[in-house]
């Protein structure tokens, strides 16, 4: 059997060291060495300072494009609502057809089917051209409700047609050392994205990195959510202050680079929140490709949870084909 | 092309006008050198930049007299607070011209524009800016009432930081009421000339700051000049130790910031990825061409597989080219003589069985260019482990306990500075006290704040600069008894207490530095170290009556804030300063906050 085909719990055990029991992940998770953030933030920053320029930045505004979750995530959500934000998924910019297309929608799971029916023939896997649905669940965002509930949720959304489901940790639990249960409930939410052919849904797994706090929780909280089998591990729900910055992606980038370097298996991450200039979501894909490597800049293995980056994106996109700014009004809201 | 190959970015050379020939900057006015002129080279591509004249015998007295005159007619006359104002407009007059400074910088020395434009510049006005906050608190310096300026300084500064060691030279010594007559390094002199039109933009009185250039025979003629009352000489220990040979027997004051061979110790417990970036910040900013480099890479021996490892890794994405582009990380060696050392000293390296390795990089044909290089299986008595190579180049060695870590570390002839790295701070603490190094940096490298006092052990030199004791390296205690009703000697902070009454107006031994006050690094010296070192152990002997564990209480303090926010370190840990000069401390902590806010600010634009 080949390091690929191995499944995720079995690369988990080798390396923890035996089953994943709390006393063993607690073991291995406090062994990891620590996090200077002064270190960590003077890293992120000097990667902030790299220059792109003309043909670079065409590019990474492309991408950019095709890396964002277009996100709507309100109590007062609507299936028309629901209909726009697919419509601008599909044709971002009416003005210029080479506009590529964004990776996926991100709504909540009772909004899946409208989704679904909105894209179409448009649905289906970004890397193919097509567009994702990705549905928050686990009682999304705090996840303060019981195993059951989560689950239900997730199953729910699964089988509305979400490809993706975007879970969220119980913070509580992992804050207060339960290491083992947080496992247990990724581990169950995976296996409830099981669809009825036998695939599987796409797990990204929401650390909420503004309520952990520390850059040591949140390495720690990223190695947690890799060996219960997360696809994705994601910064934040974007409802708690402060959301995805830096120099926390830069660290998660880091875990799944040495996870890549043990096992050859390849994770993905999302930051989401509080990413809304061109400018800001670019240092991100320079810290990605100096961290990771180029090769995680494609919607498999990297997102952007966003919802107004898209239209900065394309102003930004307009002005290097038309050589001058325009203004909000040249995009449309959704 | 793939995204990683960033499109070019280079910063543009527009907004600086130079002239063809450049002349020397003597009593405000620029003169024809009498020399016979040279040009100096952009190192990444070997093209003229301009003419620099050379500064002959009869030059260096023009300068020396026309300080002395500026020095006896107008600086010292003017009070502190005036003296001031002319350092906060130098330090304005930096930021605003910081882009063109920059560039200035980039294209003579070669170092990367991030480089000069994110540190060197904003350092340099930093400084002037701290160091303006103390012309008009020199009662404050711990050297008594009114203490006096030494009168004229001899500046001779390396090509390493030019910019940038100019005003760590020129700013104290005006600060203190001292006028100046400066060097550059011969093939760095543009930023100095540049700097010598800001001074005209700032109205500073004729002959205060006088600019000489030219090549080794200059600072010769300089530092020897009889009307000179103060020397100051960064650069290598061979020069250093000539100078003090030259100087002994004379009044004139003198302090050398030399070589170095730092130790940049990592244990198996630090935080492994910032540490991996700390040994790339320690030995490839400014291509190694650092005196405090982290040259010396000490692994303990258990992590040191997976610290190799991961250098590698790191090493190949640094991008080395054109220095003017705003992405180069590494960009050129300085001089061919300086690539020349490089070559040589790694040739021996591979000749006594370290392993050499390279990432693969396109260096461009033009100019003076050495690959980011790492030594592993090197042993201690190898020359890379021994020799300051100067360059892009790390010998990584291991140690089994801090012990032996601490013994290896220091097993060298310099001791400027050194690094720790382990997430256990009692550990950070505990060695930092037993390195002899003048500047300790604990999970961090290369910080350096005005208010932060720099300088070596052994053959890294003496005295300090930077903060209060920089200061005191140009002034000197006013005489005892001088000033009737002001108790100078009492208001001495206790931990200066044998330096005031001890000094000699005139004495024969240049050796006796009170500004080897400098009690954070000096705490731990022994008096039995030879030659340089005794003077600074009787310094520290003194101090020590003021109680050993306030002296390594400071010492750790200002070991530490290093990594953290640098406020006035030194200057508030000690207990009795804090009586002495509350007003002082804090005055000038908020003007280098300030300084870096508005730094920033710049850097932002």
């Amino acid at each position: 059997m080949t390091i690929d085909t191995l499944p995720a719990g079995t690369l988990a055990r080798d390396l923890v060291g035996g089953e994943l029991t709390d006393s063993n992940l607690r073991r291995y998770l406090e062994g990891i060495p620590g996090v200077d953030a002064v270190g960590l933030e003077q890293r992120a920053a000097s990667l902030g300072t790299r220059s792109i320029k003309t043909s670079s930045k065409a590019w990474a505004l492309d991408r950019i494009i095709q890396l964002i979750d277009l996100t709507t995530l309100e109590g007062a959500d609507t299936p028309g609502k629901v209909r726009s934000l697919v419509a601008k998924a599909m044709v971002p910019d009416a003005a210029d057809p080479t506009t590529p297309r964004v990776a996926a929608v991100c709504v909540y799971g009772d909004m899946v089917g409208d989704a679904v029916a909105a894209l179409g023939a448009s649905h289906g896997d970004p890397d193919q051209g097509g567009i994702s649905v990705a549905a928050v669940a686990t009682a999304f965002p705090s996840g303060r409700a019981s195993l059951a509930v989560k689950l239900a949720d997730t199953a729910d959304a699964v089988s509305a047609g979400a490809d993706e489901i975007d879970m969220v940790i119980d913070r509580g639990a992992f804050l207060s050392g339960r290491y083992g249960l947080v496992h247990d409930q990724i581990v169950a939410v995976k296996d409830a994205c099981r669809r009825a052919d036998g695939s599987f849904a796409n797990l990204k797994v929401i650390l909420e990195t503004g309520e952990l706090n520390t850059y040591d929780n949140v390495r720690r909280a990223s190695w947690l959510s890799i060996l219960a089998g997360g696809d994705f591990i994601k910064t934040s729900t974007g409802k708690v202050a402060p959301a995805a910055t830096l120099p926390v992606t830069l660290s998660m980038l880091e875990v799944v680079r040495d996870w890549h370097r043990l096992t050859g298996v390849k994770i993905g991450v999302k930051p989401a929140g509080g990413i809304r200039s061109s400018k800001d979501a670019i240092k991100y894909l320079v810290t990605v490709a100096e961290t990771v490597g180029e090769e995680w800049l494609t919607p498999h293995l990297f997102r952007f949870g966003a919802s107004s980056l898209l239209n900065d994106v394309l102003l930004q996109r307009q002005k290097l084909t038309s050589g001058h700014y325009s203004g909000a009004d040249y995009v449309t809201i959704d | 092309m793939t995204f990683l190959e960033y499109a070019p970015a280079p910063e543009s050379t527009g907004l600086l006008s130079l002239r063809e020939a450049y002349g020397l900057f003597i009593d405000g006015e620029f003169v024809d050198g009498r020399g016979e002129s040279f040009a100096t080279i952009s190192p990444a591509t070997e093209k003229t930049i301009a003419e620099i004249s050379t500064a002959s015998d009869e030059d260096v007295d023009a300068a020396v007299a026309a300080a002395r005159r500026a020095y006896d007619t107008t600086w010292s006359r003017l009070s502190g607070r005036d003296r001031g104002k002319y350092l906060f407009r130098i330090a304005r007059l930096v930021q605003e011209r910081a882009r063109e400074l920059a560039v200035a910088e980039t294209l003579d020395n070669g170092k990367p524009i991030k480089e000069s434009r994110d540190f060197d510049i904003p350092t340099v006005a930093a400084w002037f800016f701290y160091y303006a906050g103390w012309a008009d608190k020199l009662d404050h310096a711990g050297l008594g009432a009114n203490p006096a300026a030494l009168g004229v300084a001899a500046q001779v500064i390396p090509w390493n930081f030019p910019l940038m060691m100019l005003a760590w030279k020129v700013a104290p010594a005006l600060a203190a009421g001292n006028t100046v007559v400066l060097k550059p390094a011969e093939t760095t002199s543009l930023t100095a000339l540049l700097f010598a039109e800001i001074l005209q933009q700032a109205d500073l009185p004729a002959g205060v700051v006088n600019i000489i250039t030219g090549a080794g025979a200059t600072g010769r003629a300089l530092v020897n000049h009889p009307d000179v009352n103060k020397v100051a000489f960064t650069g290598s220990t061979a020069v250093g130790r000539e100078i003090a040979r030259s100087l002994a027997g004379t009044s004139k004051k003198i302090t050398l910031e030399l070589g170095g061979k730092a130790a940049n110790i990592v244990f198996d417990d630090a935080p492994i990825d910032q540490a991996i970036e700390g040994i790339v910040n320690g030995i490839f900013f400014n291509q190694g061409q650092v005196c405090c480099a982290g040259s010396r890479l000490l692994v303990q021996e258990n992590v040191h597989d997976e610290v190799v490892a991961r250098l590698k890794e790191r090493l190949s994405t640094l991008r080395v080219g054109d220095p003017l582009d705003k992405n180069t990380d590494v960009g050129a060696i300085n001089s061919a003589a300086q690539l020349a050392r490089i070559t040589e000293l790694t040739a021996a390296g591979e000749a006594e069985g370290a392993e050499r390795w390279s990432p693969p990089c396109d260096l461009p044909a033009e100019g003076f260019w050495f690959a980011p290089t790492i030594f592993t299986n090197v042993q201690a008595s190898h020359r890379i482990a021994r020799d300051e190579i100067f360059g892009p180049v790390l010998s990584v060695l291991t140690f089994r306990t801090p012990a032996e870590a601490i013994a290896k570390a220091n097993n060298t002839p310099y001791g400027l500075s050194a690094g720790i790295w382990s997430d256990k701070g009692s550990r950070v603490l505990a060695v930092a006290d037993k390195l002899r190094a003048g500047v300790v940096w604990a999970n961090t490298f290369n910080k350096f704040d005005p208010s932060s006092p720099f300088g070596g052990y052994k053959e890294s030199g003496y005295g300090r600069e930077g903060g209060r004791p920089g200061l005191a390296a140009y002034l000197k205690p006013a005489p005892l008894g001088g000033s009737v009703g002001e108790p100078a000697a009492p208001a001495a902070p206790a931990m200066y207490a044998g330096a005031p009454a001890t000094w000699v107006e005139g004495s024969a031994t240049p050796m006796y530095v009170p500004e080897a006050a400098s009690l954070r690094v000096h705490a731990n010296a022994t008096a039995s170290e030879s030659d340089v070192g005794a003077a600074i152990g009787a310094a520290a002997d003194g101090t020590a009556s003021a109680g050993e564990a306030t002296a390594a209480a400071a010492a750790t303090s200002a070991t530490t804030a290093s990594t953290a926010v640098p406020s006035a370190p030194s200057d508030t840990a000690a207990p009795s300063a804090a009586t002495a000069v509350p007003s002082a401390a804090s005055d000038t902590a908020a003007s280098s906050a300030a300084t870096r806010r508005s730094a920033r600010k710049k850097a932002d634009k």
